[in-house]
């Protein structure tokens, strides 16, 4: 035990000392047991503050240290190092967080005082009780694992690739691209996306230290950082892509069709398909629900027409597992189901779209050749793009889906500019622009004599029905048949409007993924209230989690628009490779361990672990942990009935010994 | 020491008298006993007043046994005259050791035990309304009883104890290899637990366990164990988890659950608190109230956990609050 | 003098302890009288932790972790959420309030709600009067184990 404890109460200028009456704390300080010295000074975190407590180390041979000044989530480690520096174990000191939770949230001096005393005394009970631990040093394996194909995926995955790493890039779909690949303009600079996109997906294909896994997926992860092992399952394509030279005869032979899920179910692929023509792995996939082979009959077509003769309906899902130092999770998004707000007619009206759908709709190369048509055919007259569809409602998404006014004003500029009569109405609640040439953007849009309402739409109306009610009441005169009716109220006017339009584009909310939940589990990511995954610092760790060595990147961690997620992608793959360049990587020394003598084999631990390092030798009929897997959160510890479990640096000596200082003064 | 034979004395204060029974069931080792100890004082066995250890020099017996909790004044006179009087003061059993199932008594209070006692418990015919006082004047003098405590308190809350030998009763085995070692002048460090296991029950324990998830409490009674399998994967409490092993594992080999009599392991600060940790930690359930839901098949958890601790455990007792106010 | 409770609180580190940061560089102004404990996870908030506080003279004790489905160890609060109702059970057996023991989550962004968790339990305490332990009027816990 500690028995020369030096005891520093920082001012921190006057954020603590404005409050709290430090000389008085530094006497109390002196009267706690074992405190050999106590100081005060303006800043303990400066560099002579540092130096003084180093020097007294050394002077006074002092074995514990207590910093009482900010929270130890700020400046623990600062002070870990310079008590290292002196000689001293860095676990020997300890932190008293007399500002956050003391002196900024204490209006009354007095008060303030009494509690900074407290949580010093506190601090020196727990001081006396630390123990010396060392850092454990754990080697980096050089190579990086990608999850998911989309944009941030892609950059995250050249950039670590560029960079020498050997790379595995892991793509559900039978191609890389993501949503990207569907979009026919970007905004606000309109370049068109497959023209961007494409060369980077080809780099992806065509990279030596790049081993790109489509239509596969991660079954579960393993190890820990520098060290994960990661399953990953590849899905049966029925085709052998060795052999396969892409040449497409089978494609165009297949005689069976499904909706196309890369156009949105607006036209039809084959059974045998690669998702679009751009797509990287350029190789055919079977759909074994559409391919007829799978439900007995004996159809041949594709076999027949394979020159190289790579169709395989033997084939299995095959697992790989891959070591890699570092893993960048790019898993993306999944737009809001708009059946979700009845109200909106989607799904009930033919001529509600969502936002992926125009985009198809409006796309050279998608299921109309990029002509706006109606799907009877005709050129709609009037178009609405209704912003906000389930973001910024509390009823669906509370938050702000961060791209659907950008993509709505290029839509309005799109339609503009191949129907040059069609009115446009946008109808919206504010206008977020504010990106880089984003508000330029939107100014541009309204000269181009887009209709801007500020309202969100309540409700679209359409049908027969409506139109008789409507004429009936008087809504509107001569309403057509096939037109839909938007009713808002436009805020600006203060009143209710109903404008009749040929066709309503939907902007559907960026949501989290529905096996969000799962994928997190998989990669221990943890995620927000939102169902996004979440970041270790909302500013200053914005592609960290809280599991080190897992990155995050793109709108899997929240809605993101191109340039954010490449820049994600890219600082995920910084992050990943700057891991990878440090060769080793020190990890916290705060494990659990197993007192041998003590444990009697009782189990009682074993389902507790959720990292499963936590075994069981039937032989000797003890437990162990195994502390490279440990991270430290002391659940079994608090489980053992035996108290066999320690929790390093968190013993039960050591925290009782702080609420008895707490509770001393 | 080598020639003199050791003075033994054994004494029973809020006990039972099943340790006493006990030290009569090490059987024929008792003979060896006698070989090397004299007997000097053991009101269970044989007729000893109390002028006679007063009359004791100070530090005269060479190692005493005391059974029982200390619950009242004269079991606390007792105690500490028998501390004088001995060299090597040994707590015997469960109930000095850490309050026995006496102890139970501290979720209760002197007032509410007489009240049942003597007035509500449905077998009391009581129709004076007759209770016990300390002092009753009569033609021949003045009577008195001991005072009864409210709390109960463990031997080493109330004197200085060198050894404590646990169990309900300690197992005979045990109890002659600590006399023995004793005898022979190889005492352990003071304070030491002896006679029983650093490792908890489950050490010695031969039945199966696999995985552990509460679904629902059962009651023993109410149930037919496999005697094969935990108690706890078939739902019945069982704390031998959090128990020190030692007692030869009568109970579970009759196909009962350990209920602790051998108290809390070394580095345990609170049996019960530790024992309910481990098992609330393993109930399937994920929201508070299907947790709610499989604890209210488990009848009595403090009763359960502190069946045999609950003077030694950290909040000792049940709490009265400044006025005497209930909790409940 | 008005009664002023004394608190224990013990807080995860990764949101609670954070989340109480955060209303201290937001200023938020709070009751004083809950003293923190840090732990790494509220999965390490073993019983035995809260009779300690109680045994060394709290009146109260606060108990805070992250959100369930926002643990920073996957299920540590999991363990929590089923611990703590079996001690309250036991607590009330052994005369002490369950409303004298709290479990909130506390999540890293609601400094607005650990001042408002702290204020409410603080006035809760305050009109359950103090604890005043019996134990601690009793003598000393000689070596029991």
């Amino acid at each position: 035990m500690a028995s020369k404890i030096g005891v520093y109460v920082c001012h921190c200028g006057m954020n603590i000392a404005g409050t709290v009456d430090v000389p008085a704390v530094i006497e109390a300080a002196k009267a706690m047991p074992r405190v050999a010295l106590s100081k005060e000074y303006k800043f303990a975190c400066s560099d002579p503050g540092q130096e003084m407590i180093k020097q007294d180390i050394k002077a006074h041979g002092l074995d514990a240290i207590v910093v009482a000044a900010c929270s130890p989530l700020m400046h623990e480690k600062t002070f870990r190092r310079a008590v290292e520096a002196a000689g001293l174990n860095p676990f020997l000191l300890s932190i008293a967080n007399i500002r956050e939770q003391g002196s900024w949230v204490t209006e009354d001096p007095a008060k303030a005082t009494e509690k900074a005393k407290a949580i010093v005394a506190g601090a020196v009970f727990r001081a006396a009780r630390q123990e010396p631990l060392e850092m454990r040093s754990v080697e980096i394996h050089r190579a990086a694992l990608v999850v998911g194909g989309g944009i941030a995926g892609i950059q995250a995955a050249l950039d670590l690739a560029d960079s020498g790493i050997p790379t595995t890039l892991v793509e559900r779909q039978p191609s890389i691209g993501g949503y990207m690949a569907m979009f026919d303009k970007t905004f606000p600079t309109l370049d068109c996306s497959a023209c961007i996109l494409t060369p980077k997906m080809t780099a992806v294909g065509q990279h030596e230290n790049i081993k790109l896994m489509a239509y596969s997926e991660v079954e579960s992860v393993s190890g820990f950082v520098g060290n994960f092992q990661v399953r990953i399952r590849r899905k049966a394509a029925y085709v052998d892509h060795t052999k396969c030279n892409g040449c497409g005869m089978c494609m165009e032979k297949c005689p069976y069709k499904a909706p196309s899920e890369f156009d949105q179910g607006l036209s039809q692929r084959r059974a045998i398909y690669v998702p679009f023509a751009q797509a990287v792995p350029n190789k055919p996939v079977i759909d074994p629900a559409t391919c007829v082979r799978f439900k007995g009959k004996k159809c041949k077509t594709c076999i027949k027409f394979c020159e190289p003769g790579a169709i395989d309906f033997e084939q299995k899902d095959s697992v790989e597992e891959v070591t890699v130092g570092s893993i960048v999770v790019a898993t993306g998004f999944q737009p809001m189901d708009a059946k979700k707000i009845p109200q909106l007619a989607y799904g009930r009206h033919p001529e509600v779209y969502t936002a992926l759908e125009f985009e198809r709709l409006n796309n050279a190369a998608g299921p109309t050749q990029g002509k706006i048509l109606t799907k009877d055919g005709r050129v709609p007259q009037s178009v609405a793009i209704l912003n906000c569809t389930g973001s910024r409602d509390t009823n669906y998404h509370e938050y702000c889906s961060r791209v659907c006014c950008m993509y709505a004003l290029k839509y309005a500029h799109l339609i503009k500019e191949k129907l040059h009569e069609a009115t446009v109405f946008d109808f919206y609640i504010d206008m977020r622009c504010f990106g880089k040439g984003y508000e330029e953007f939107y100014r541009r849009l309204q000269d181009e004599g887009v209709r801007f309402i500020r309202g969100k739409a309540a409700q679209v109306f359409g049908g027969k029905e409506y139109k008789a009610i409507a004429n009936a009441a008087g809504f509107i005169d001569g309403l057509e048949d096939h037109q839909l009716v938007v009713q808002a109220e436009d805020s600006l006017l203060g009143k209710l409007i109903r404008v009749p339009v040929d066709m309503v584009v939907l902007t559907p909310a960026v949501e989290a993924r529905a096996d969000a939940d799962e994928v997190g589990r998989k990669f221990l990511v943890s995620r927000g209230a939102d169902g996004f995954f979440l970041e270790q610092h909302p500013k200053l760790a914005p592609v960290s989690t809280t599991n080190d060595g897992v990155y995050i990147a793109g709108a899997c961690q929240g809605p993101k628009d191109i340039p954010d997620s490449v820049a994600q992608g890219s600082a995920a793959a910084g992050k990943a490779l700057g891991l990878i360049a440090r060769r080793e990587v020190e990890v916290e020394g705060t494990t659990a361990s197993v007192v041998d003598e003590l444990c009697s084999g009782c189990k009682c631990c074993l389902t507790l672990c959720a990292y499963n390092a936590i075994s069981f030798d039937a032989d000797r009929h003890r437990s162990s942990i195994n502390e490279v897997l440990c991270k430290g959160c002391g659940t079994c510890v608090a489980s053992c009935p035996s108290s066999a479990i320690k929790a390093k640096h968190f013993t039960d000596e050591q925290i009782f010994a702080e609420i008895e200082g707490l509770m001393s003064m | 020491m080598a020639n003199a034979k050791l003075k033994v004395g054994m004494y029973w204060a809020a006990s039972c008298g099943g340790c006493d029974v006990a030290l009569l069931d090490i059987h024929e080792k008792i003979l060896d006993v006698v070989a090397v100890a004299d007997l000097v004082f053991w009101p269970c066995a044989m007729d000893f007043k109390v002028h006679h250890v007063e009359a004791m020099p100070d530090k005269h017996i060479d190692v005493c046994f005391i059974s029982g909790a200390v619950r009242n004044s004269e079991n606390e006179h007792m105690v500490k005259l028998l501390r004088r009087k001995s060299k090597v003061l040994c707590a015997f059993g469960s109930c000095a050791h850490i309050g026995g199932i006496p102890g139970l008594a501290n979720f209760w209070d002197r007032q509410s035990i007489f009240q049942t006692v003597y007035h509500a418990s449905p077998s009391t015919e009581n129709p004076k309304g007759t209770v016990p006082v300390e002092r009753f004047k009569v033609a021949e003098g003045e009577l008195t009883l001991p005072h009864l405590y409210d709390t109960v308190k463990t031997l080493g809350q109330t004197i200085d104890v060198d050894y404590f030998l646990p169990g309900c009763p300690p197992n005979p085995d045990q109890i002659a290899a600590v006399i023995g070692v004793i005898a022979a002048g190889k005492a352990p460090a003071k304070g030491s637990v002896v006679g029983a296991s650093e490792r908890a029950m489950c050490e010695e324990c031969p039945r199966k366990k696999t995985e552990l998830k509460f679904k629902s409490f059962k009651r023993r009674h109410l149930t037919h164990p496999d005697p094969e399998v935990c108690f706890m994967e078939q739902g019945i409490v069982c704390v031998g988890a959090a128990t020190r092993s030692g007692c030869g594992w009568r109970c579970i080999g009759s196909n009962m659950p350990c209920r602790g009599c051998y108290g809390p392991l070394p580095s345990v600060h609170d049996q019960g608190a530790k024992m309910l940790s481990a098992i609330a930690a393993c109930i399937d359930a994920d929201t508070p109230d299907d947790v709610e839901r499989i604890l209210d098949t488990m009848p009595d958890p403090a009763g359960t956990f502190y069946r045999f601790g609950l003077p030694a455990s950290m909040l000792r007792r049940r709490q009265r609050g400044q006025d005497g106010r209930e909790a409940r | 003098m008005s009664f002023e409770p004394r608190i224990v609180g013990i807080l995860c580190n990764w949101c609670s302890y954070t989340g109480a940061d955060l209303a201290g560089t937001s200023r938020m102004k709070y009751a004083p009288n809950v003293r923190v404990v840090r732990v790494m996870c509220s999965g390490r908030m073993d019983p035995t932790l809260v009779l300690k506080a109680f045994q060394e003279g709290a009146d109260g004790v606060l108990l805070a972790g992250c959100h369930i489905g926002d643990c920073h160890y996957i299920s540590g609060n999991l363990k929590t959420l089923r611990r703590i109702p079996l001690l309250k059970r036991v607590l009330v057996e052994l005369g002490i309030e369950p409303e004298r023991l709290r479990l909130e989550w506390v999540s890293a962004s609601e400094g607005a709600r650990y001042q408002g968790v702290v204020n409410e339990f603080v006035e809760q305490i305050r009109s359950l009067g103090p604890l005043d332990l019996e134990a601690r009027r009793l003598p000393a816990t000689a070596s029991a184990s």
